[in-house]
């Protein structure tokens, strides 16, 4: 019976291409389940774990070089503050360097004035000092030669009264020698 | 000139004369179990070598697949990006244009099968030594439309119960009066023809280009061997176009695995789609 069945729908197969021989439909019918079990349950789950391990991986790393990079942009922006509180802080630091410079000159130049005034003013009592005291000795001195001078004349009044007038342009002429020099 | 041998082989062997290729070429002798509902002839045979290749294949990659993520290696060898590529291409190009993630995903084991199966199928038809496509049988085309006709009912109706009949028979906007007309047309288009083209498109296509490469590779083989003169030199326009040839089936080949696994989208699409 069955075999009678497979005849004649294998005859009518070989007569029509449009009819599949019943061997023809049973093979595919293996073939196409066999694979199609095989890309189900082997194939497209290792698949889709390859490619959602490798989405995820990226997208993880995505998000950590995101952060990084959030991270740098923070740090780039505290090192920014802390350069503009650094350069505040320099010029206020030269600011105040300068006025306190400005303040050490001019206490230096007041001092140096006092200073200066005071050498002056012993100098000039200094000076005035000897001078008094070269006055001093100087009359002494004159005092001793006008002594001499006097001497002098009275004794040669007492010899010879013609030379007498040169003896004083004499004592006069070396008056005027010591006091150039 | 192996390649040549082997196709013209079966139709010109013992004869002087040129033979053009017949419908008997997809019909050829059964080696296993003779007189039997599981008969094995040629085309079988190369339906279980494809068959074979693809799990190899496949397992190779899918146990690449497994190694990249036990050792944390995102980087694939040039041979896994390879088996990304293609089976990205049915789960994105396809799959997921159409259907979207979720719904594209929950089909993709089929969508997959079908377009591996086809192209690997189809591609048998100018591997030298076999020389004939696994589609160009009706069978597997038939089982390929089946499963996907069943697919697009199954998913219409667990989508939308049996209001899927409803709004597929009788569309939405179409005074009452027109139903008489419109029902047929609707029933015969999408619940007889849409297997019937997809099966039909796949395996004509097959047919044709076999006998179209046959029939350049025959009458080189005449030109050649039974010709004397300037007509041995139309030998060489023959085997040029039968090459020519060999690499459009190539681009044929892909072009069909690609148009029956989108067409099966396409319908699974619209059997979920809302104006159901």
């Amino acid at each position: 019976m069955t075999t009678g069945i497979y005849e004649i729908v294998r005859a009518s197969a070989s007569a029509n291409p449009l009819l599949p021989a019943p061997a023809d439909i049973i093979w595919s019918a293996v073939v196409f389940a066999i694979l199609l079990v095989f890309f189900w349950f082997k194939v497209l789950p290792s698949f889709k774990k390859n490619i959602d391990a490798r989405t995820a991986a990226i997208e993880g790393r995505l998000a950590e070089a995101e952060k990084a990079q959030s991270e740098a942009a923070q740090k780039t922006a505290n090192i920014e503050a802390e350069q503009a509180a650094a350069r505040a802080e320099r010029a206020e630091t030269i600011s105040r360097a300068i006025a306190e410079a400005s303040v050490i000159k001019d206490e230096i130049i007041v001092k140096a004035h006092a200073e200066a005034d005071s050498y002056l003013e012993n100098a000039k009592k200094q000076i005035e000092a000897e001078r008094q005291a070269a006055i001093i000795s100087l009359r002494t001195e004159v005092g001793a030669l006008a002594l001499d001078l006097a001497g002098a004349v009275v004794k040669q009044n007492l010899k010879e009264d013609k030379n007498s007038a040169g003896i004083v342009d004499d004592f006069l002429n070396s008056l005027q020698k010591d006091g150039k020099n | 000139m192996s390649l040549l041998n082997t196709v013209v082989r079966p139709v010109t062997e013992g004869e002087g004369g040129f033979e053009a290729p017949s419908i008997n070429e997809f019909y050829p002798e059964v080696i296993f179990f003779a007189g039997t509902w599981f008969e094995i002839n040629r085309i079988m045979l190369i339906r279980f070598l494809v068959l074979t290749v693809i799990i190899v294949l496949f397992t190779m990659w899918a146990n690449r697949f497994r190694k990249s993520v036990a050792t944390n290696s995102y980087v694939p060898s040039r041979f896994q990006m390879f088996g990304e590529i293609a089976l990205n291409f049915v789960r994105k190009s396809i799959a997921h244009e159409q259907l979207g993630e979720k719904d594209g995903d929950r089909f993709l084991p089929l969508l997959t099968t079908i377009f591996f199966l086809v192209l690997g199928m189809n591609i048998t038809g100018i591997i030298p030594g076999l020389n004939i496509a696994g589609t160009s049988v009706i069978g597997l085309p038939l089982v390929l439309a089946a499963a996907a006709y069943f697919t697009f009912i199954y998913a219409g109706i667990k989508r939308h119960g049996i209001r899927f009949f409803k709004s597929a028979l009788f569309p939405s906007g179409v005074p009452p009066a027109f139903y008489v007309l419109v029902t047929p047309i609707e029933f015969l288009s999408t619940f007889i023809l849409r297997p019937v083209t997809l099966a039909l498109r796949l395996m004509m296509n097959m047919i044709a280009g076999h006998l179209l490469l046959v029939l350049c590779f025959t009458a080189t083989q005449f030109f050649f061997f039974n010709t004397d003169g300037i007509f041995k030199l139309m030998g060489i326009g023959t085997f040029t176009f039968g090459f020519v040839f060999t690499l459009f089936e190539m681009l044929v080949a892909f072009l069909q695995a690609y148009v029956f696994t989108l067409l099966t989208t396409v319908y699974i699409q619209l059997s979920l789609a809302d104006e159901h």
